[in-house]
């Protein structure tokens, strides 16, 4: 079940990033980025911690507001208005490396309460889309339990489900196994793969160099606050052009 | 690793028997611990209590000056109660001033809790009722007079209706009480909200909330849970500061009882009759909020 704006041959440009730089205070996070995103395309962003990567990705929803530099989302043009930015989040999902999840509402609460007062849906269907969604992430059984109760895996899931259960048209993974035990990390990246297949726009950061290869149709390398290198998986693991990427990929990959 | 290294199961003979020989010299150490731990001063407050009781079933003298005292019970309840609610109400819009990064609200706030806590509470309670008030007064029935020059008479008539006879010093204890506490409730709330990680406003704005709908679904829920003891401990402090508002004539417990003083010169009876009606208000309040204190620790 493909998307179906997926299905023609044209494609849009959905996310276009040019010359964003992001300071804090002293410190240059980013420099310069320029980045376009195809619609239903997943891009990876890999790089060496500090390498501007999480910010990046949090300029584009303007979870973090960028120092200098245009950011457009499905051809708007983000400012700092609060009304614009809350329309725009509403389209974009974001999962964090620590789920946060809310603690205090059950797991269908969680996913039902963002439909409910941000899109308006009655609590029937608000409902059967989060039940939908929990399905899809396969935890259905657990919407009556706290997120305390849950497993890291689970609760990555959970966050998942919350996310696109506002029907988003991009999806922004910040590190999501990160925090996560290593015999969870499977549950949670089949997840994303199935997302990825379903023709989902996404935006990862990751060190899963196996869900890259996998479902990336561009993978970005990004060090000191500006992208490096950007090319398919095959071409960036196999062919690297610049002498930091090689760098980083003989770190990561042993070899 | 689990097979690497079994674990003795509780059947365990082996394990049983280390218990228990390990078990044998800590009981008597356990008491000695019991002992210590155990609430002496709590007993003594009850004994307190009870001896008072009797004392003032017994002796004509004390159950004169209680009953005396009780009269003044519902307006010390009442002041407490009252200023507490409005407390509430000021420190949690004072606290989200204090969190706010609009400069002007923030430094609204800040200005009025450093205002507060930098002067004693005796003060600020004569200050507030008897320069506060009526400078508020002053300006309202000149606003009222601007309207009535300004040709609205209606809401003219109503603004200047009001003047500084009419506000009652039960009134103006109140506003006193209230104006203090909410400064001290606002600290509690800015802590409550900062306690709160960075991480679940994220995830709120993330999904489309604006920051209100953020605060008030996400953050506040979890905040006010995590200060509910220190808000309940603060209530216990109002209840005992209402005993200034005596000072303004307020004929709450503390005035009635210093009424009844100097009436009989029966000092002993008034002050210790008036200090247990205190100590078994605030003890109790305080044994509630340890009740829900271990609740909500329970909960988590």
């Amino acid at each position: 079940m493909r998307n179906d704006q997926c299905t023609g041959e044209e494609r849009d440009n959905i996310i276009v990033v040019k010359n964003l730089h992001k300071h804090f205070g002293e410190v240059k996070a980013l420099n310069g980025v320029n980045l376009t995103v195809e619609r239903c395309k997943v891009v990876t962003i890999i790089g060496p911690s500090g390498s501007g990567k999480s910010t990046l990705l949090r300029c584009i929803n303007y979870l973090e507001t960028p120092t200098y530099g245009e950011v457009w989302i499905d051809g708007e043009l983000l400012t700092r208005t609060q009304k614009q930015l809350n329309a725009v989040r509403t389209e974009i999902g974001m999962v964090f490396q620590l789920f946060n999840l809310f603690p205090h509402l059950t797991v269908l609460e969680n996913v039902t309460l963002a439909q409910r007062i941000v899109r308006k849906r009655p609590l029937e269907e608000a409902r059967s889309t989060a039940m939908e969604q929990l399905q899809r992430v396969g935890i259905p059984e657990k919407a009556g339990a706290f997120p305390a109760q849950l497993s890291g895996g689970q609760q990555q899931r959970v966050a998942i489900a919350r996310a696109l259960a506002m029907n988003p048209k991009i999806m922004l993974f910040d590190e999501p196994t990160s925090a996560l035990d290593p015999e969870m990390i499977k549950e949670v990246l089949d997840v994303m793969l199935d997302l990825a297949k379903e023709g989902m726009t996404m935006v990862v950061v990751t060190h899963e160099m196996g869900f890259a290869r996998a479902a990336a149709d561009e993978i970005i390398f990004m060090d000191d606050g500006l992208i490096v290198e950007q090319t398919t998986p095959y071409d960036l693991f196999n062919n690297p052009q610049q002498e930091r990427t090689k760098l980083f990929l003989s770190q990561i990959l042993h070899k | 690793m689990a097979d690497k290294v079994p674990l003795p199961q509780t059947g365990d003979p082996a394990l049983s028997l280390t218990l228990e020989g390990i078990s044998l010299k800590p009981e008597k150490d356990q008491l000695g611990k019991r002992l210590s731990e155990f609430p002496w001063w709590f007993v003594a407050i009850i004994l307190i209590a009870v001896g008072t009781a009797y004392i003032i079933v017994s002796n004509t003298n004390y159950r004169e000056a209680f009953i005396f005292i009780t009269a003044g019970l519902s307006i010390t309840i009442i002041t407490s109660l009252i200023a507490y609610v409005f407390a509430l109400m000021l420190g949690l819009l004072t606290g989200l001033g204090r969190i706010s990064r609009n400069v002007v609200l923030n430094n609204l706030a800040t200005l009025y809790v450093e205002l507060i806590r930098g002067i004693p509470m005796l003060v600020l309670i004569f200050f507030i009722a008897l320069v506060g008030v009526p400078v508020v007064v002053d300006s309202i029935n000149a606003i009222g007079r601007w309207f009535e020059q300004a040709g609205i008479p209606l809401v003219g008539t109503l603004l200047t209706s009001v003047n500084n006879q009419a506000v009652s010093m039960n009134v103006r204890a109140i506003v006193a009480l209230s104006v203090t506490y909410g400064a001290f409730l606002a600290e509690i709330f800015r802590a409550g909200i900062q306690s709160i990680g960075r991480g679940q406003m994220e995830a709120a704005r993330s999904l489309g909330m604006s920051y209100g709908q953020a605060m008030r679904c996400i953050i506040l829920p979890q905040a006010i849970r995590n200060v509910l003891p220190a808000l309940g401990n603060d209530f216990v402090a109002m209840v005992k500061d209402s005993s200034l508002v005596s000072l303004l004539a307020v004929r709450d417990i503390s005035q009635v009882a210093r009424l009844y003083a100097g009436r009989s010169f029966r000092f002993r009876e008034a002050y210790i009759t008036l200090s247990v009606m205190y100590l078994t208000m605030t003890v109790s309040l305080s044994l509630l909020v340890r009740v829900l204190e271990r609740r909500l620790r329970h909960d988590r």
